[in-house]
Order: C-alpha cells, then structure tokens, then sequence
C-alpha cells in the first residue's frame, strides 16, 4: 500500500521484476494464499463455491474486521493489543447491562434510554483504551504486558457486571445493526465494510495515517523527526480498544446474547487476520488492504473446513498450523525486502 | 603492479547497476596481499557499491572475481566471510541489545563440548582484544548504551581480530576521535605486516594519503586514477575526484584563523547551568541570531547528551534552558520542534526511515505545515523535488526509497528535513560526516546562508575542521564542561586539540 509510491521507480528498472516481486512478497503471499484456499474447498466441497456460502464468510468475519481495523493500527506502531477480545466482551456486555432486561434475567443491571447505553459502552472502552496508552507511553509498560494485564481487567469488570448470568437484550439501534439486514445485506457486514473503509482512508490520506506508519517504521527517527510519538502511540491503543468496543457490541447483538468469555476467539482471530494479510509485525508496512486479505483468508479457511469432512478437533490444529505459516512467510517477507533494499 | 606480487584479490570489468542506475561501469580493482589500498571518491561514486560486492552482499553483477588467482562466485556474505573477507559497513551494523562481548564475538562464540556460549571465556577475551585495540569498556554491558564513536571502535576492533585476509574499512573514523585514529592506523600497520591486505575508505584525503600504500579514485562509478600514494597530492587526488580543480575546496586548518568579533545580535538561545549524571557539568552558554556557535571536543565529551537535552529527547538533572527569554522545559522532541529548535544528530540511521521514500523523509517535520488533516502528496514531492536540487542530492529521484542512495546523499536528505521552513536554533551533530569534499562545501555554504537568513546555529563536532570551518565563536568540551571558549581572537586545529 505505501510502497507503491515508488512505482515510478520500479517503472525503471527493466530487469528488475525479481527484486520488485521479492519485495512485495508481504502482499502477494496472503493473496496467493487466499486463491489457494478458495480454490481447495471449492474443489473438495460443492457446497462452498455459492453466493449464499459467500454472505455467510462475510458475516462470519464482520465482528473479527471491526476488531481487526484498531489493531490494524497498533500494529503497524510495531506495538500489540492482546486486550482487544475482552475489551469487546465488556462493551457487549456494558452496553446490555444499561439496557433493560427481560424480568426472568437476574441481573442488577441499571436500563437507560438506549442512546445512553451506547454512550456509556463506547465511553467505557475509550476509558479502558486509555488506561492502556497512558500505561504505555506514560508509564512505559511495554504494550505486550500492559494490555495482558487489561485484559485480565477488562474480563473482570465483565464478570461483574454480569455475574455469571446471560443478558439478552441490547438496545434497538445495536441489535439492528447486529442482527438485521437491508435489501438482504447484514447490516453487520455494511458497518464492518465502513470501519474498514474508513480505517483505509486514514492511514492512507490523513497525516496522522502517515505518523502511524512513520513511528512504526523507525520510532527513533520519528522522535528525532520531532514528531509526538507517544501522543501516536496512545491514540492507536485508544483506536483499538474503540473498535474493540463497537465490534463488542455488535457482536452481542449478533450472537443474541451477552457473558462471560463470549469474545474468547476474537483475540487469536484479530491478531491472525492483521499478520496473515501481511501487516509487518515489525511495524511500518501493510495496512487494512492487508487486513481485508487476512479477514478472507481466516474466513474461507474457518468456512471451508465446516464444509469439509474432517475431525472438528483437528480443524482446530490445522488453523495453528495456516497461522504458523502466516507467521514465517511475515518474518521472511521483511528479511527479503530488506535483502532487497541493500 | 608493484613488485609482481600475486594479488590476493582480483575483480575484472564489474558492472553492477540497480533497476535502471549504473552504479559501477566496468571497474578493474586489484588487491596484494600486506597492502592497505585507500578509495576515494564522491558520495555515491560506488565505493561502497563495491566492496559489497567484494564482501558478498551484492551477489548480482557482471564482470569477473578472482581470489588468489581462481574465479569465485559468492552467494552470500557467509561465502566471503568464509573466504577470509571481513567489512566494517559504512552504516554501523552492530547489534545494539547484545552485550559489547557478544558483538565482539558475533557468529563465532567460544563454546564448550556441550555447544553452551562460555560467557566467562567470551568476557575475558573480548576485554583483551579491545584493551589490545586501547578500548577500556565492560564487556558485559550492553552494547546500545555505549556513545556511536564507541560503538564503532568495537565494530572495527571486531573485524580487524576476526582473522580476516582481506579487511574492508568504509569510512571507519567518521565518528573517531584524533587518538582513536591514530590508534586505528598503529593497528592496520600491524595487520599490513601479518600480510592482510586491507581496503580503507574515507573522505578524510590527508588520512587516506598517510595510511595507504596506493590510492584508487572512483567517479561516477568509475575507476578514474590508481597510483602509489607516495606519488600524489591531495590536490590531485581532488581534482581526479571531481573532475576539477579542488585546491579551493579544502582548507587544512592548520594555520591561524582569525574568529570575527562577537555578535550582538538578539540571544536565541541561553543555556544556564546544565548538568547530567555522569555526562555534563554546569554548562552555559549563549547562542545568538545570525551566528554560528562551534561547541568541539572528543568523543564522549558530553555533545551527544548536549545536543539531545536542547531537542526535548533528553532531560537534564539541573539547569535550564532559555529560548528566546522564556524558560523551557521540553516534555518531548515535538515541543521543542514546536519551539523553534531543530536538530540533525549524528547518526543518519537514528534520523531517517530507510524503508520510505526521499520525499516522506524530507516532509515528514513540516507535514503540519502543509497539510492540517488530508495529506498532500503532490506538495510533499514538490517540497522534496527543491531541496533535493537544492542540496544536490544524487540520484534526484524523491520517489526513490532512501536505502538506495549512497551515505552521504543521506546525510543530505537529513539536512533537508529542516530547511523548508528554517527553525528559530538550529542544531547541528557532525554535519559533514560522510560527505565528500564538494558535498561538505555545499553544507558550508548553506549553513553560511541560513546564517544570513538570521538562525542561530549551534554544531557539534569531533573533527576540528568542521567546526574551525563553519563557527564564529567556538566552545571546547572536555568531560562534560566547557574548558574553553575561543572568539575574536586566532584559532587553529592545533589550539583546539590542545585546549581538549
Ligand atoms: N540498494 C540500492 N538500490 C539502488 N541504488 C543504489 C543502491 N545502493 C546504492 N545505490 C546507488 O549506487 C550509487 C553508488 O552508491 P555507493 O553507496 O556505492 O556510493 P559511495 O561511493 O559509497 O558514496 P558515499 O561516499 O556517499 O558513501 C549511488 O547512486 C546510489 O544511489
Ligand atoms: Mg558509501
């Protein structure tokens, strides 16, 4: 994505197709990947290759795309949010807490008006975004064990608010936008297709788009650039947690219900959809075009093997196994750029 | 070919180009074994292009590569480093988060029967082998912590005891001190002796000329002269460099110059009092409008933490800093941008972003300046396009990613940064390193101008010259405080050596 600004460069190296290919191994792989694995089941199974089965792959990976936007931009910051799933867990489940419930659920819950509600929920993960930028760039903790810990917060304020019981109503706005559809399109996919869209604009048109990949490309350079790293930094971490948040919320509205422990996937998911499409877990290259191809890779691989006759254990090796791949290829695409660049 | 001898290293017609870029056109290069062989030439004649290739890290080129008499191939850096070549790349290329014993030891660590690293053995004589070299550090700390000079005489000692038969040097002493230089040429004499044959590259011409045994001179990559050093000048070798007359160009700075009488014009900058742990001690000084503050010392005399305290990326434990009358205290490096203050450090690498273009370098500390929210692609590049003209920097490609130009072109581009919309102070880390001798006229000249535009510039350097060559009134730093400070009266590199 940023790197194709150099195109009039490679325009003039006659001989030099091998050296461009090579250096845009990060885009090209996950692509071919995608290709291949489409072409797989819809080889092994007729009923993979139809329109149905496609809006089906498309809903299934909207909540992990709304997640994966945010985490798309820490990222490429060269940092790392493993608190994203809770964070969505507890908005989803804030969000149906400060709503009223049915009288058989036991929950001490406080009913708003609905736009309060979702206020509320989308303050709550702002705040809890926050809470992980100051820790990082204030404070120092390394993103890694500060959004850990967050984790482990955000799951405990959810186990509170909930206390082991399952709410079921959301406002009518969120359930709409979770659970209904418009001239046969999920509404869930349209939010996800616009959060994705608008988190592609603005990394790739706005300035701070450009800080994100700058500070993620050499975070020395940006600071001796005279740039505020840390204030970046921190608004990436409060951009994930946002994101999270409405992908929480959405995705409880989706599910028809919300407690404890609902988002658990969404952690691995998110994190592979950003690195299988190539994102740089070096920071400073990829970018939500990367994502898209990560989101239908994880989502054709996730479908497909449901239409496959496998052991539904073994399914859960062989993604390991695709995200291990996922992972070499991320680490020998860098290597082979730099290789390139010399 | 002196005395017949068989040459060690052979290279026959090589061409090597980038995409469309001719970077070497048909260059014969020999080396005899006990030689040491000075390159010069200007930034981005293909001195570096070539000893990549000798070094394996190029392993695309035509033309032919003889060791010893026999062709060879190398597919990668391990092939020549198995063949006995070892470099000191000119972009320092140590590992930061190992310890100084680990660097010194990279790849080959002394291991026992069980394949575990003897840490006690590697400790013991990697602290030999750099107290040989005159280096007294703690093997056992991080390597990232010690100052770039250091860092650099680890890297060089490195490779001069890695055995090695052919050593390459690119532009090893850009970040020495005179002594570390002279302890530097003590030990190439003695390696010289043991028959290594040796390659060094440096812009310093009176180095290369003291050192070498012969000198090559490259120019748009081409081979242009090659002859017994003995048997040149640093004119000629200028001259055969740029292709003209080049008495002009340098200065050697060994007579007296006279400073100009102080400026009175209003103080940029005042320094009161600053002191860091173990780094400075109670330094204050004055920086004005329109003059060139010269601040010289050796390595590890305190510039470095001097420089970063005035950019906000570090924070003294006393003292204050007053810009333009007010009292500052820079919570960050975009505070200071934002008051006026801007610096080039020393290391390109900690100032660029190799993996992006010429043109994002140069824009990214203004892009505020054009573009409030949507970015404006098209002014970038036209912002970029003048300053690259401007600076000259080669090629003058801005949509080029920067890890293709040669050293000094990047040094260029560093520079750059900066000049579109002039800061108030100006802070200037060795601003010549690296550069050739037209290249380091340019940054004479356009610091000469910035001057005129009314700035107020501070550098900071180890090499004398730049700062005799550039400052109106000059500061010596010895171990973190000034010791000295020379204006209106004659100053020359010896007077400066001898005050630090
Ligand atoms: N990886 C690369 N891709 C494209 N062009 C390159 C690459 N490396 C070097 N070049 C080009 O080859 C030419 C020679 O560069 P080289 O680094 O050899 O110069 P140099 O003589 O070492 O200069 P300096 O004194 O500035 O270090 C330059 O024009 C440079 O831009
Ligand atoms: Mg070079």
């Amino acid at each position: 994505m940023a790197s194709s600004e150099t195109a009039p460069a490679a325009g003039q190296r006659g001989k030099g197709l091998a050296p461009f290919l090579r250096s845009q191994m990060r885009n090209i792989a996950p692509f071919l990947t995608l290709i291949f694995l489409s072409a797989f089941f819809a080889f092994a199974s007729p009923s993979f290759a139809t329109i149905d089965n496609l809006g089906n792959i498309l809903t299934q990976v909207s909540v992990t795309g709304v997640i994966a936007v945010g985490l798309t931009f820490v990222i490429l910051c060269a940092e790392i949010d493993l608190s994203i799933a809770s964070i969505a867990n507890v908005t989803g489940i804030a969000v149906a807490y400060f709503t009223l419930q049915e009288s058989y659920v036991n929950i001490p819950n406080i009913p708003l008006p609905g736009a309060a509600a979702i206020l509320l929920a989308v303050l709550l993960c702002a705040a809890l975004g926050l809470v992980n930028a100051l820790g990082l760039t204030v404070i120092g903790i390394p993103s890694f064990i500060m959004t850990l810990a967050m984790m482990q917060i955000a799951a405990g304020i959810s186990a509170l608010l909930v206390r082991g019981q399952i709410a079921y109503k959301v406002p009518s706005l969120i359930s709409t936008l979770g659970s209904g559809s418009i001239g046969g399109i999920p509404w869930i996919v349209i939010v996800a297709a616009i959060m994705l869209l608008a988190g592609h604009l603005v990394l790739t048109y706005t300035r701070f788009g450009r800080y994100v990949y700058m500070v993620g490309g050499n975070r020395e350079a940006a600071e001796y650039s005279g740039l505020n790293v840390k204030l970046i930094l921190g608004a990436v971490m409060v951009i994930s947690a946002v994101c999270s948040g409405v992908g929480g919320m959405l995705g409880v509205a989706h599910f028809g219900s919300a407690q404890q422990n609902e988002f658990d996937t969404y952690l691995l998911d998110s994190i592979a959809a950003v690195v299988v499409g190539g994102t740089s877990l070096f920071g400073g290259r990829g970018g939500i075009g990367n994502t898209i191809v990560g989101l239908f890779v994880l989502g054709v691989l996730n479908n497909g093997l449901d239409h496959v006759n496998i052991d539904s254990f073994l399914k859960i090796l062989i993604r390991g196994v695709i995200l291990l791949v996922a992972l070499i290829i991320n680490v020998y695409a860098q290597r082979l750029r730099e290789q390139a660049a010399e | 070919m002196p005395e017949g001898r068989q040459p060690i290293l052979e290279l026959q017609g090589i061409t090597k180009s980038f995409g469309g870029v001719e970077a070497l056109r048909g260059v014969d290069f020999a080396l005899l074994p006990g030689e040491i062989h000075g390159l010069v030439g200007e930034n981005g004649a293909g001195k570096s292009t070539l000893m990549k290739i000798i070094a394996g890290v190029h392993t695309e080129f035509s033309g032919r590569f003889l060791i010893d008499g026999a062709e060879t191939h190398f597919r990668s850096a391990r092939d020549a480093h198995a063949a006995g070549i070892a470099m000191v790349h000119q972009e320092l290329s140590v590992a930061p988060d190992l310890t100084v014993a680990e660097n010194v030891f990279l790849g080959n660590q002394p291991t026992n029967a069980l394949g575990l690293v003897q840490w006690r053995r590697m400790a013991r004589e990697a602290g030999e082998q750099l107290s040989r070299f005159g280096i007294d550090v703690d093997p056992m700390s991080r390597l990232g912590d010690l100052p770039i000079g250091l860092q650099q005489l680890i890297e060089i000692a490195r490779v001069l005891f890695s055995g090695a038969r052919i050593v390459i040097l690119d532009e090893p002493t850009s970040a020495l001190s005179p002594p570390e230089v002279e302890r530097l040429f003590t030990t190439l004499r003695r390696l010289r002796e043991q028959g290594t044959a040796i390659v060094f590259i440096s812009h310093f011409i009176e180095d290369i000329l003291r050192v070498s045994d012969t000198v090559t001179v490259f120019r748009n990559g081409r081979k242009v002269t090659e002859t017994a050093s003995a048997d040149t000048t640093k004119g000629a070798l200028i001259e055969a460099m740029i292709g003209r007359g080049g008495e002009a160009l340098e200065h050697s700075y060994s007579d007296d110059l006279i400073l100009p009488r102080p400026s009175d014009s209003s103080v940029v900058l005042k320094v009161d009092q600053l002191s860091l742990t173990r780094s400075l001690q109670d330094v204050s000084f004055e920086a004005r409008a329109g003059e060139v503050l010269g601040i010289y010392g050796f390595m590890g005399c305190g510039q470095q933490e001097l420089s970063r305290i005035l950019f906000g990326k570090l924070k003294p434990d006393a003292g204050t800093l007053i810009v333009e009358g007010k009292p500052k205290t820079f919570a960050s490096t975009a505070a200071a941008r934002r008051a006026g203050v801007a610096l080039v450090p020393e290391s390109r690498r900690a100032m660029l972003f190799h993996q992006e273009p010429v043109f994002k370098n140069i824009s990214i500390s203004i892009l505020d300046r054009i573009s409030s929210l949507l970015l404006k692609p098209a002014q970038e590049r036209e912002i970029a396009k003048r300053q690259v003209e401007q600076l000259q920097i080669r090629p003058p490609v801005v949509g080029l990613d920067l890890g293709m130009l040669s050293g000094g072109n990047q040094q260029k581009v560093a520079l750059a940064k900066w000049l579109t919309y002039p800061p108030k102070l100006l802070v200037l880390c060795e601003p010549t390193r690296g550069m050739d001798v037209g290249a380091k006229n340019d940054v004479i000249n356009i610091v000469r101008d910035l001057r005129a535009r009314g700035l107020a510039i501070i550098v900071l350097s180890t090499e004398p010259e730049t700062v005799l060559s550039l400052a109106d009134r000059i500061l010596v730093l010895k171990r973190g405080a000034v010791v000295r400070e020379f204006k209106n009266e004659p100053v020359s590199k010896d007077r400066l050596l001898e005050a630090a």
